[in-house]
């Protein structure tokens, strides 16, 4: 996705996305040599997928932020984005930590886990609010919309499966499948929006509403 | 019950996003028209309908592959068959959800027939580069 975004020159526009996917490549390459080096079961690998995972939750949140930001771009709000942004990655933080503060042993690690859990929650009301933003302004960029539709996807299978994984913890072999199969959904749908889509096509949001007027 | 509530959300906004991002690719290709040459082979020369989606994807398919392209055809793919299914289920007692549904299934067929209008003519790329070498 960086490639494509790269070679149609939108590389600063939309740097949060393409820093995102770097640093997914970069954590993949980085657990499948823990993986390698020390297996699955070991604790070294558990670890570096906690703390990895949560780190790329957190670079996503931002990136999610940063198309915030191209949303309102004309209302001149990047400062109060930014800020409402971090308070509630704050608050967010806050919150894992008071539900797992209980938990004597591990406090840091499902810390992570919690936090890494509600993120994706407050990543999936976050995009659902940018889509009403994006309906109600009557936005046309075409591919911002795809890019946060294709967001919204991911985020919404991700909280999905994160629910399922709750409420049916015995099927953890299906769950452990499910994620990076669809975890490759967000990157394929972004290279799409970034080689098919120039930045000048336009697109009404009318047609896009999904109840039939 | 809170992981049913985020679930009950989590699949309610996805089925939302999925619609609406298969519209999204939907209506930026149906700007493009068609070549005469898929028109005649797809047989859509009077414009396209739902029936025709099935045929449209056989003739896809034996194009060679754009890597591009084939998630975006997958995608269309289940909306086609999540639109059939409301059509078989839901439509048949709201009459205006019919016509919706005839409209959103030959918005699917168009599709397919522009993604087939793009292997053609990526083949046709590939077969003169390979006459040039």
């Amino acid at each position: 996705m960086v490639v494509c975004a790269l070679a149609k020159h939108s590389l600063r526009r939309y740097l949060f996305l393409n820093i995102y996917m770097a640093a997914s490549f970069v954590v993949s390459v980085g657990r499948f040599h823990f993986l390698n080096h020390f297996g699955l079961q070991s604790s070294e690998y558990v670890y570096f997928y906690l703390y990895s995972d949560v780190l790329l939750t957190i670079f996503l949140y931002f990136a999610l932020i940063s198309l915030y930001a191209l949303v309102f771009d004309e209302m001149k709000v990047q400062s109060i984005v930014r800020l409402a942004a971090v308070l509630l990655l704050v608050g967010t933080a806050l919150f894992s930590y008071s539900v797992i503060a209980e938990s004597a042993d591990k406090i840091l690690s499902h810390f992570v886990f919690e936090l890494s859990q509600n993120l994706y929650f407050v990543g999936l009301v976050l995009t659902y609010l940018l889509w009403g933003a994006i309906l109600k302004l009557r936005e046309t960029r075409t591919r911002l919309i795809q890019l946060v539709l294709s967001l919204g996807i991911y985020f919404s299978v991700f909280a999905a499966t994160l629910a399922l994984r709750n409420l049916y913890p015995n099927l953890h072999v299906v769950w452990e499948y499910v994620a990076p199969l669809f975890g490759c959904l967000l990157p394929l749908s972004w290279a799409y929006a970034f080689l098919r889509l120039p930045e000048e096509a336009r697109l009404s949001t009318a047609r896009l509403a999904v109840i039939p007027r | 019950m809170m992981a049913t509530g985020i679930l009950l959300f989590s699949l309610a906004a996805l089925l939302q996003f999925f619609s609406s991002y298969c519209r999204s690719l939907i209506a930026a290709s149906s700007k493009q028209p068609l070549s005469p040459e898929v028109k005649d082979v797809t047989g859509l020369t009077k414009g396209a309908s739902g029936d025709d989606f099935a045929r449209v994807i056989q003739l896809l398919h034996l194009c060679p592959e754009r890597p591009e392209d084939r998630s975006s055809v997958q995608a269309i793919g289940a909306y086609f068959r999540m639109i059939n299914f409301l059509r078989a289920t839901v439509a048949r007692v709201v009459p205006s959800l019919r016509a919706w549904t005839e409209f959103e299934r030959a918005q699917c067929a168009y599709f397919a027939a522009v993604a087939l209008d793009r292997r053609i003519a990526f083949s046709r790329d590939m077969l003169a580069q390979q006459m040039d070498t």
